[in-house]
């Protein structure tokens, strides 16, 4: 059993890293992205380059807020 | 599209990875026994190897729409993390990696460890350092090659970028025998995030059912806009840091004056 969480921590900590909000913005960008194509027929190109920079800004405003 | 992005992309990314593994197997070899070292680094190299095979090929076999959503949004978010520790370390909010004190850190650790011989290797300690170091950086770089190679239907051009960093960053090391510190590993590392969030995405959003305008060629404006706003990003932070320092200054000197 240890050896299977340590094994899923590592995997955590390699993909997702320090901020898992940033993975939950993406995977939900990417969601809407699909809904949006599929359901409403809507090219929504533009929808995830915004989710991924506003997933950035988000991290960092978190990561300094309290910092210096 | 043409393979040189692709084999530059995953040649600096693996520089980076590439320059961590040195320091550790260059702290430990020199500290302890080379042999040892090479037998941890050799054991590293076949897992990787066995890693790549199974897995690669496994990947490959999945339809490329479903293979650029998973893998697109795996990129992304892993360029995502790169990216944001490039920032934080361009802006003060995060120590530099310094491969000079990484590597004194190692030694320091390596000289006070006991040596002990086990399962046919005269110095447990190095073999599972070597292992250790290679095979985690390892990864990144299998990931790298995997994921670029695979969405490009182009991994001969992916490991043909890893290999040759993996062969410039060893004759440098063989050439200096210490750890490289004049690389520019935080600049690389936020090229590299800008790379991978921009691939992630470009990926991500064609498995999700998008159609780029100028299909591929949207890529050469997404990955300017992508570094333009991380740069932006890094004179917003400098911005917030001085602000910061700048209030906090008055508070110090009345402490000092009372």
């Amino acid at each position: 059993m240890k050896h299977i969480k340590a094994f899923g921590a590592f995997w955590y900590d390699f993909v997702v890293g320090d901020d898992w909000q940033v993975a939950v913005l993406v995977v939900a960008g990417l969601a809407l992205t699909a809904i949006l194509t599929h359901a409403a027929k809507l090219n929504a190109w533009w929808l995830l380059p915004l989710v991924v920079f506003a997933a950035l800004g988000w991290s960092l405003h978190r990561a300094t807020a309290h910092k210096r | 599209m043409n393979a040189l992005p692709l084999i530059l992309t995953v040649f600096v990314a693996c520089v980076v990875e590439a320059v961590e593994a040195l320091t550790i197997v260059l702290a430990t070899g020199l500290t302890r026994e080379w042999k040892s070292t090479f037998q941890g680094m050799a054991a590293a190299l076949v897992v990787l190897a066995v890693v790549t095979a199974a897995v690669g090929p496994a990947i490959s076999y999945l339809p490329l729409t479903a293979l650029r959503l998973v893998v697109g949004a795996l990129l992304a978010i892993f360029g995502l993390q790169w990216l944001r520790k490039a920032v934080l370390r361009a802006t003060g909010f995060k120590a530099l990696h310094d491969e000079a004190s990484a590597y004194l850190r190692e030694v320091a650790a390596a000289e006070t460890a006991t040596k002990e011989a086990r399962r046919g290797v005269s110095d447990w300690y190095s073999f599972t350092l070597a292992f250790k170091g290679v095979l985690l950086e390892g990864l990144e770089v299998v990931f790298i090659v995997i994921t670029f190679g695979d969405n490009q239907k182009d991994v001969g051009a992916a490991a043909i970028g890893a290999a040759a960093a993996i062969v410039v960053v060893t004759l440098a090391g063989i050439a200096v025998k210490a750890p490289l510190t004049k690389v520019p590993e935080n600049w690389m590392k936020f090229s590299v995030g800008v790379m991978l969030t921009s691939f992630g995405t470009f990926w991500g959003a064609e498995g999700a059912g998008v159609r780029w305008p100028g299909n591929d060629a949207a890529l050469l404006v997404l990955v300017p806009v992508v570094a333009l706003a991380a740069a932006a990003y890094i004179f917003w932070l400098r911005g917030r840091g001085a602000v910061r320092a700048a209030a906090a200054a008055p508070a110090t000197s009345e402490v000092i004056g009372s």
